[in-house]
């Protein structure tokens, strides 16, 4: 049973993009840590760090595809999922300063000890523990992700609404995160991390490996997301997305349906935002900000909504075109991206991986045709050809 | 007193006195109507008479202001909501075709049979022997076989009616509401449908609302007229058509 679902999930694209994902994440760190810095095929650390982001903001488009792609809900607030498996993060990396800060506290961090903190807030505890810490990155956003979509999809909330409401969400965490007295770091957030696990997190050693993970726990979801989609249950996803209301009449609980989908695509983000935060070393409020959440959509829509595969390009492609604009024309990137959205919509509105999907398919059945035609094949092919993806 | 009672016995589908109105206009008012097992019923009735507003009461889409409606005597249906009443083994065809177009029309059939629909059964879910034989013996239903690999977008009008009605049958309702079913279609294929709805309606209730009279004589059942949001006569179709109230509100215009 279980075996079945893995085993759907390992169709050909899919395989092809986790064996390149992996031979990124072992290749990569190996280049980085193996030749010397005046080699030719040498990559430099920040280089590396810089990637590593991308991976990061590939799993979270990724996590937004399997909602928006494939379910219908446009959530304009993936952002906040992100942003607070980053804080579970930052909490842990946090604790793990110990009594090495400035003011040399042995248990409160920095910004409390500066704001007058008697003593550690409760939800603080734990997360000098790393597996506890582990826990709550997927925990914090699935919980929320649960009880906003608890009420939402119970209440048949759907399309524009959702979407705004998904916005407000982030929105409100944006402003609570921006309080010195929710015990986060206020405005400055967490930052100033030493270790992880012991290690530096400055060391090469410790920045490769948080790039394996990142790609590693990218192609995690990636098997995890095509299984889903390419069951039963994925069918009736799509479902939902084409035709709400037949699903229902067919006796499906749509509102679960849309829970459950909601919830695993908020943990996504959740790891995502966790593997970003020590790449970065730090995060803030500002992750909450509502355009970072459409950025992710516009990454999403670039790659091709739908097609698992073309949000994580599309990830790569407009963060890598960002940091280019942004060093050299800094003044024009806003307008490239919103150029670029724009230009998607109109002429590519499957994306890059959903039009070249079509090309392929359409080449297929034209063939299959003509191979009908020519007597070598029959109509059953040519429907098969055309039913295949 | 004891009539009613006695009817209410039997019925598979009883509504007594459902009115609902939106925004102070009365799309039904006080309708009745008793379904038995195993009865196959034709609704006709002029545009806005209210039919499809009934399906959406039976069906849990719509609540009714007020009124009784009972599916096999006991359950009231205005208490559930569409997937329960789906899963009671009520089926329903919208006016307009709507399938998966996105999918072939095998995975159509294979998503609307009636199997457990919770989230980890269908996560896990693989086709059995007999889930495809039973695929297959729709697709022959339906006439659909030669056409099973092609996707749901890429069908004609007609053959999105019949692969919905076809998702339908594979639900395995007790009762099925089927709404305009041969509207949009040609001559060829309503004779057809008609065919293909008596045969279902030989192990299930059927109610059928359609404006073609043609279609309707061909099916040869009980008629029930509805206007302004009740019924205005039942019987026959030769008796209903030749009852002046309804020759005035709906066959004369
Ligand atoms: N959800 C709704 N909101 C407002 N008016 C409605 C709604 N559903 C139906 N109506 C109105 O109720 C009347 C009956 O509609 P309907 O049941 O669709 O008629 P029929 O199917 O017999 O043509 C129409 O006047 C329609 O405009
Ligand atoms: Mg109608």
């Amino acid at each position: 049973m279980i075996s079945g679902f893995v085993f759907r999930a390992l169709e050909g694209r899919i395989v092809a993009a986790v064996g390149i994902l992996l031979g990124i994440g072992i290749l990569v760190p190996a280049l980085n840590l193996l030749t010397p810095p005046d080699s030719a095929i040498h990559i430099p650390t920040y280089a590396m760090a810089l990637f590593g982001k991308y991976l990061c903001y590939a799993l979270l488009a990724l996590a937004l595809d399997l909602v928006w792609g494939y379910c219908g809900i446009l959530s304009l607030g993936h952002g906040a999922f992100f942003a607070l498996g980053g804080y579970a993060m930052g909490m842990y990396l946090m604790r793990q300063i110990g009594p090495r800060g400035v003011y040399g506290n042995p248990i409160l961090p920095d910004f409390m000890v500066f704001l007058n903190y008697k003593e550690l807030p409760w939800f603080w505890h734990g997360f000098d523990w790393f597996i506890f810490a582990m826990a709550m990155v997927i925990v914090v956003p699935g919980l929320l992700a649960f009880i906003f979509g608890w009420f939402a999809f119970r209440s048949r909330v759907n399309g524009v609404y959702l979407s705004i409401i998904t916005q407000a969400m982030t929105y409100a965490l944006l402003l609570a995160f921006f309080r010195n007295d929710m015990g986060f770091g206020g405005n400055n957030g967490l930052t100033d991390f030493k270790d992880i696990l012991g290690f530096s997190v400055q060391a090469d050693g410790t920045r490769a490996v948080l790039f394996f993970m990142s790609a590693l726990m990218l192609s995690l979801c990636l098997i995890l997301a095509s299984a889903i989609v390419r069951s039963k249950f994925g069918k009736v996803l799509v479902g939902v997305r084409d035709a709400e209301s037949r699903v229902r009449f067919l006796g499906f609980r749509v509102e679960n349906i849309k829970l459950f989908t909601f919830v695993v695509s908020a943990m996504m983000a959740g790891i995502a935002g966790a593997l970003f935060v020590p790449q970065v070393g730090i995060i803030n409020p500002g992750e909450f900000a509502p355009a970072n959440s459409i950025e992710v959509v516009v990454w999403t829509a670039v790659g091709g909504r739908g097609t698992l595969i073309g949000p994580i390009i599309g990830a790569i492609l407009v963060n890598g075109g960002k940091s280019f604009f942004t060093g050299a024309f800094p003044e024009i990137w806003l307008f490239a991206l919103g150029g670029l959205f724009i230009a998607v919509t109109l002429f590519l509105p499957k994306g890059i991986v959903g039009t070249i999907q079509h090309g392929l398919k359409a080449r297929h059945a034209l063939k299959a045709a003509a191979d009908a035609e020519k007597g070598r094949g029959d109509a059953t092919t040519v429907a098969q050809a055309q039913a295949a993806e | 007193m004891n009539m009613i009672s006695e009817t209410r016995q039997k019925s598979l589908l009883y509504l007594e006195n459902v009115s609902v109105s939106f925004d102070g206009f009365k799309a039904l008012n006080s309708l009745s109507f008793v379904v038995e097992p195993g009865e196959l019923r034709a609704i006709i009735g002029p545009n806005g008479a209210g039919k499809t507003t009934m399906m959406d009461i039976i069906t849990g889409k719509t609540r009714p202001d007020t009124g009784t409606v009972l599916f096999e005597d006991t359950i009231d249906l205005t208490k559930r909501d569409e997937a329960d009443i789906a899963q009671l083994g009520i089926g329903r065809k919208f006016q307009k075709p709507t399938v998966f177009e996105s999918h072939t029309v095998w995975d159509n059939l294979e998503l609307a049979l009636n199997r457990s629909r919770g989230v980890f059964a269908t996560l896990f879910y693989t086709l059995s022997a007999e889930d495809k034989a039973r695929i297959e013996e729709i697709l022959e239903t339906i006439r659909m076989t030669h056409r099973k690999n092609e996707y749901a977008a890429n069908l004609s009008h007609g053959q999105k009616q019949w692969l919905e009605i076809g998702m339908l049958l594979a639900q395995e309702p007790k009762l099925l509401l089927v709404d305009e079913p041969v509207a949009g279609m040609t001559d060829a294929e309503t004779a057809e449908t008609a065919v293909l709805l008596k045969e279902i309606a030989k192990t299930r209730s059927v109610v059928v609302v359609e404006h073609d009279m043609g279609f309707i004589r061909e099916l040869g059942v009980k008629v029930t007229c509805l206007a302004e949001g009740s019924v205005l006569a039942e019987g026959s179709i030769d008796f209903v058509s030749n009852d002046p109230k309804v020759i005035e509100n709906y066959l004369g215009r």
